[in-house]
């Protein structure tokens, strides 16, 4: 299995990145080693096995419905990039 | 050619929790812009899920008033999509083993009972609101809602009608309301439908191409969004085309869905298990309480209407169709049980009447169910007649007090009074005796127009049966 | 002896003493930093670590200091600390002032320590030499034409250098363990869950760990007592009781079973790191403890592995970083699309982009089943592994890196440096506690003895670093300056 520039640069388009052409280019061979490299699981025999998550055999604690947080708005927008009547803004969206 | 349509629900139902599902930031609607996103909805570098109990407890809640199997280990997926009112850049939510796996509910469309399938309800985090129309330059998003707990449930693709899927879609809402695990509020977006619709020709037993269409927020718009998309399947088939598989909003001012710019095209969601969460696993012992703090579900609700109070399958169905009717009309009950059929039809008749009049909700009714319950008492021990009640009703819905206020300010109890009763008939064939000759020529129909005349002279506070039955003997 | 070569246990010592104060030792520190060229800090802190010192001075006049008041630190600027820039190497958040402190950066504020200021690091800790910082490499103190490590290579560098007392580190495929070997000082990754994860910027997150990065394993136990602990804000934080991790340091290991992976010396291991890494070995036998050899087979798969799962994780994680609500934006976004594209593309280096590119399409439609399925499914035969290995001994050693520090610069292509992260994978992909003690030198460069405990053994793998410590002073070794 071998990526090509095409499917290279539809993956970073899902991923919101662009590539400059050299870019691209030197990726899509990147891509290829590392994908290479895991290649090597197929010769592992996994049936059965189940896939694990996480390190740790712990199951989700849960945390009691009560409201702690208080506003911190003014602090977390002094940090935005751009912001307008309390909103975060964004160029345009045409849903 | 003969159609036939298919339509399967997503509901996304927000969870009546305090806080939010994965923070301890409030769920409260309506607050400032962002004052109720803390760092964990904003997505903060860092920044960590801790799953909250009640939406927990909420979901087991529905699954067991739907009779689903409950997953007792489920787990926590990524959604990955990149939108602005998605802070983290996905949506934590659960696809592979959800906490509520099969289920059924019944609907009943025009008196016919139908079960509709429910495929799963999960857990999963709502997104913050974008608004559009604030600049003029930009698109402004509101991260208060980010993170509230939903439950998305979604049915089977067994509806076969518009009619059929908003039927489904309010006993869902009401199951809801019942169990008490949303708010139901549609207008602030607590409950939100999309519609999964396609056509085939009948007899086919294979799915048309659905189209899934989104943004609708009441149950008038589910219905005509769902038909007007039927139509246009229909347009495109018959003409030889073929309909895209593609999300559709619903434009409710234009009346008309439109494709969403291919949203879906370039959308491959990446799910895999979120690794900040580890898997949740549910206790026999905590569905057992769950269980057992169950209320009345409609259901059984509905039936023990029929069994306890003697209503009829339509009545009990109607008075069961939402929690808030229900509760109200089980309060003007007390002490009032043998009534139940009056009160039935009072709740069912002259009440809806005038809140749909004065667009009221039944929890903003000007009269109280124990107000109605007295009016009802009234009648049924003979003080005044069902005829006066609505007078009174009026008057009750006006303010002018209690039921029995109004009928002794207004002196409308009822004339029980034998002679009074008589003397007025009396003076009633007296003053017609034209009519009295047709009555004894055969024409039984004048009857009619002596008791009609008689309550004019009693105001109308004539017992009916007692003027009925003096009137004939008097006439014969 | 100066400041700058004493450990904790002797800083605090001699605090209590008034042989100096903490003013004193800060401003010490803070001159060596201001001097140094191996650009082991993104930022100091001075004028905060002063104010710190003071109050440190103060609480130990009053009495009521405790072993880490006053001590001064690098932490590492994976952390958010609130009101200083947290930068994770990247120029995506190279504006961010964090709003709020790190679970583990309110631990160590707790414990009145000084923060000298936030220590460089691989962007988003995703490298094995520290050559993928925004800020720029950082030098080996003991050669400075040699990497530090990565992706802690600016801790590592700031503790072996004489920078700083300890320092932290995270470490999700060898982050902590590799730069400490490579400069010859003492690194903890604990077991996963230990320490909390929470405003721990995430790269993997059910492989990432933080740890100590010290000069002695006695340093690493009194550092750990103040960093570890169940944290309600971290799902995945273990509810355990913390021990003291100081107590057992003094226990004996003639009892210990040492157990070799075959797999670990094999092809690839510089001969000369190999050769070290077997002295130490025997210095242990010398104390009484036995030696087996035992086999980790499916280790060799730990590179394909690890190379899935980490990237399937950090593509999502890093998610979040699209300009919109803090962080890096592109200038003058004609649309949302062009917002996402320009900002993320300008905001991330080449080694990130490339990561979160292998994740995504692992993680797409078609390709989750043979990737992203498959690896964790390696994972757990990884683990298991281990699982059997535990049952016959104590300890597992081996090396840390297959060669000692490389010339900056000298490896070009992702695949030859992943290759380099060989015998550290295995652990995280475990959520097993790990650690490199420096156990002698090869060219004039260090090379570390790495030890891979059981889950929650920390106690025990700082009893036998600390032991191997009393033997050897391959720890107390410091390099030239000038």
């Amino acid at each position: 299995m071998s990526l090509s520039e095409q499917q290279v640069s539809q993956i970073a388009y899902l991923a919101r990145l662009s590539l400059s052409d050299s870019e691209l280019k030197d990726n899509t061979k990147d891509l290829n080693a590392i994908l290479g490299l895991a290649e090597q699981l197929g010769a592992i025999e996994t049936d059965g096995i189940e896939p694990m998550a996480h390190p740790l055999h712990m199951t989700q604690r849960l945390r009691a419905d009560v409201v702690t947080e208080v506003d911190q708005s003014e602090l977390f927008q002094s940090i935005a990039p751009n912001v307008g009547n309390h909103h975060y803004l964004v160029p345009t969206v045409i849903e | 050619m003969e159609w036939e349509t298919v339509i399967g629900l997503e509901i996304h139902a927000q969870l009546s929790t305090k806080s939010k599902i994965f923070s301890s930031a409030s769920t409260l609607f309506g607050q400032a812009p962002n004052s109720q996103a803390c760092a964990v909805d904003l997505g903060l570098p860092g920044v960590l899920p801790v799953l909250n109990v009640e939406a927990v407890n909420k979901a087991i809640k529905f699954g067991l008033a739907v009779g689903a199997h409950i997953n007792q280990r489920n787990i926590f997926d990524r959604k990955n999509y990149f939108y602005p009112d998605l802070p983290k850049g996905y949506q934590i939510s659960q696809m592979d083993i959800p906490i509520v796996g099969e289920g059924e509910i019944e609907i009943t469309v025009d008196g016919e009972v139908k079960i509709v399938g429910i495929t799963r309800a999960h857990l999963e985090e709502d997104a913050g609101k974008s608004v559009h129309d604030m600049f003029n330059e930009y698109t402004a998003v509101d991260l208060n809602r980010a993170g509230t707990p939903l439950l998305e449930i979604v049915s089977e693709p067994d509806m076969r009608s518009a009619k059929e899927a908003v039927t489904y879609a309010k006993k869902i809402h009401s199951l809801l309301q019942y169990i008490g695990i949303c708010d139901g509020n549609m207008q602030e977006g607590s409950f939100r439908c999309d519609a999964n619709v396609s056509i085939r020709p009948i007899g086919q037993e294979e799915l048309g191409t659905r189209a899934e269409l989104k943004n609708i927020n009441s149950f008038k718009f589910l219905e005509r969004a769902i038909n007007l998309e039927v139509e246009r399947q229909q347009d495109i088939l018959e003409e030889g085309g073929s309909v895209a598989q593609e999300t559709r909003l619903y434009d409710a001012v234009k009346h008309e869905t439109r494709s969403m710019r291919s949203k879906e095209e370039a959308n491959d969601y990446r799910y895999f298990p979120d690794p900040d969460l580890l898997p949740v696993e549910i206790s026999n012992e905590l569905m057992a309480s769950i269980k057992a703090s169950l209320p009345e579900l409609p259901v059984e609700k509905k039936a023990r209407f029929i069994a306890q109070l003697g209503l009829n399958e339509y009545d009990a169905d109607v008075l069961t169709s939402q929690k808030s009717l229900a509760d109200y009309f089980e309060a003007t009950l007390e002490d009032n049980e043998k009534n139940a059929k009056l009160c039935a039809n009072w709740v069912m008749g002259e009440l809806s009447a005038l809140l749909n009049k004065n667009q009221l909700e039944i929890d903003q009714s000007l009269v109280s169910p124990q107000a109605l319950s007295l009016l009802v008492t009234r009648i049924g021990d003979d003080t005044i007649s069902g005829k006066i009640a609505k007078d009174v009703f009026k008057a009750m819905w006006e303010g002018e007090g209690s039921a029995d206020e109004i009928i002794k300010s207004k002196g409308l109890k009822q004339m029980t009074d034998t002679g009074e009763i008589e003397a007025i008939v009396d003076d009633t064939i007296a003053n017609n005796t034209a009519q009295v000759e047709q009555f004894k020529s055969g024409n039984e129909k004048i009857l009619g127009f002596f008791v009609g005349q008689a309550m004019k002279a009693t105001q109308g506070k004539a017992n009916p049966k007692l003027l009925n039955e003096l009137l004939r003997k008097k006439l014969s | 002896m100066s400041i700058h070569t004493k450990t904790i246990a002797q800083l605090a010592q001699g605090l209590k003493n008034k042989e100096f104060s903490s003013v004193e030792i800060t401003q010490h520190y803070l001159d060596r930093i201001n001097k140094s060229d191996l650009n082991a800090f993104i930022t100091v802190t001075d004028e905060l670590a002063m104010q710190q010192a003071q109050a440190s001075d103060d609480k130990i006049a009053s009495g009521n200091g405790g072993i880490l008041t006053g001590i001064p630190y690098a932490h590492k600027d994976i952390f958010c600390t609130q009101g200083v820039k947290t930068s994770v190497g990247s120029k995506m958040l190279d504006n961010f002032i964090s709003p709020y402190d790190a679970t583990v950066s309110h631990h160590l504020n707790q414990a009145d320590l000084v923060m000298l200021g936030k220590s460089n690091m691989d962007e988003f800790a995703m490298g094995s030499s520290n050559e993928n910082s925004f800020y720029g490499d950082v030098k080996n103190p003991w050669n400075k034409n040699k990497i530090p490590g990565g992706s802690s290579g600016g801790s590592a560098a700031a503790v072996a250098g004489g920078l700083s007392c300890f320092a932290t580190g995270t470490d999700t495929g060898g982050s902590i363990r590799q730069p400490a070997s490579l400069c010859g000082i003492t690194g903890l990754k604990p077991t996963y869950g230990r320490v909390s994860r929470y405003g721990m910027i995430a790269y993997a997150s059910s492989l990432d760990q933080a740890g100590p990065m010290t000069k002695t394993a006695e340093d690493a136990a009194i550092v750990l007592n103040a960093m570890a602990g169940f944290d309600e804000k971290d799902s995945t934080s273990a509810q355990q009781d913390v021990p003291d991790y100081t107590a057992n340091l003094n226990d004996s290991i003639k009892d210990l079973t040492i157990g070799l992976p075959k797999e670990f010396f094999s092809e690839g291991l510089d001969d000369a790191v190999a050769t070290e890494v077997m002295n130490a070995v025997k210095e242990f036998e010398a104390m009484g403890a036995t030696v087996k050899e035992i086999s980790l087979p499916n280790s060799a798969y730990a590179i394909p592995t690890y190379y899935i799962v980490a990237p399937c994780e950090c593509s999502s994680n890093l998610s979040r970083l699209d300009g919109v609500r803090y962080g890096y934006r592109c200038d003058d976004p004609k649309d949302l699309e062009d917002l996402y594209l320009r900002s993320r593309s300008e905001g991330f280096g080449a080694e990130v982009k490339r990561r979160i590119m292998i994740g995504a399409y692992a993680l797409s439609a078609g390709y989750y089943d043979a990737y992203y399925l498959k690896a964790q499914k390696t994972r757990h035969l990884i683990s298991e592994d281990f699982k059997k290995a535990f049952a016959d001994v104590d300890v597992i050693m081996g090396p840390v890196s297959p060669t000692t520090a490389f010339d900056l610069g000298s490896v070009k292509d992702s695949v030859s440096m992943y290759l380099a992260d060989i015998y550290t994978l295995s652990a995280n992909l475990a959520g097993l506690p790990g650690m490199s003690i420096p156990a002698g030198f090869s060219n004039k460069l260090p090379v570390g003895l790495q030890l891979i405990g059981n889950y929650w053994s920390e106690s025990k793998l700082l009893n036998i670093a600390h032991q191997f410590q009393k033997q050897t002073d391959w720890h107390a070794k410091i390099p030239e300056e000038g």
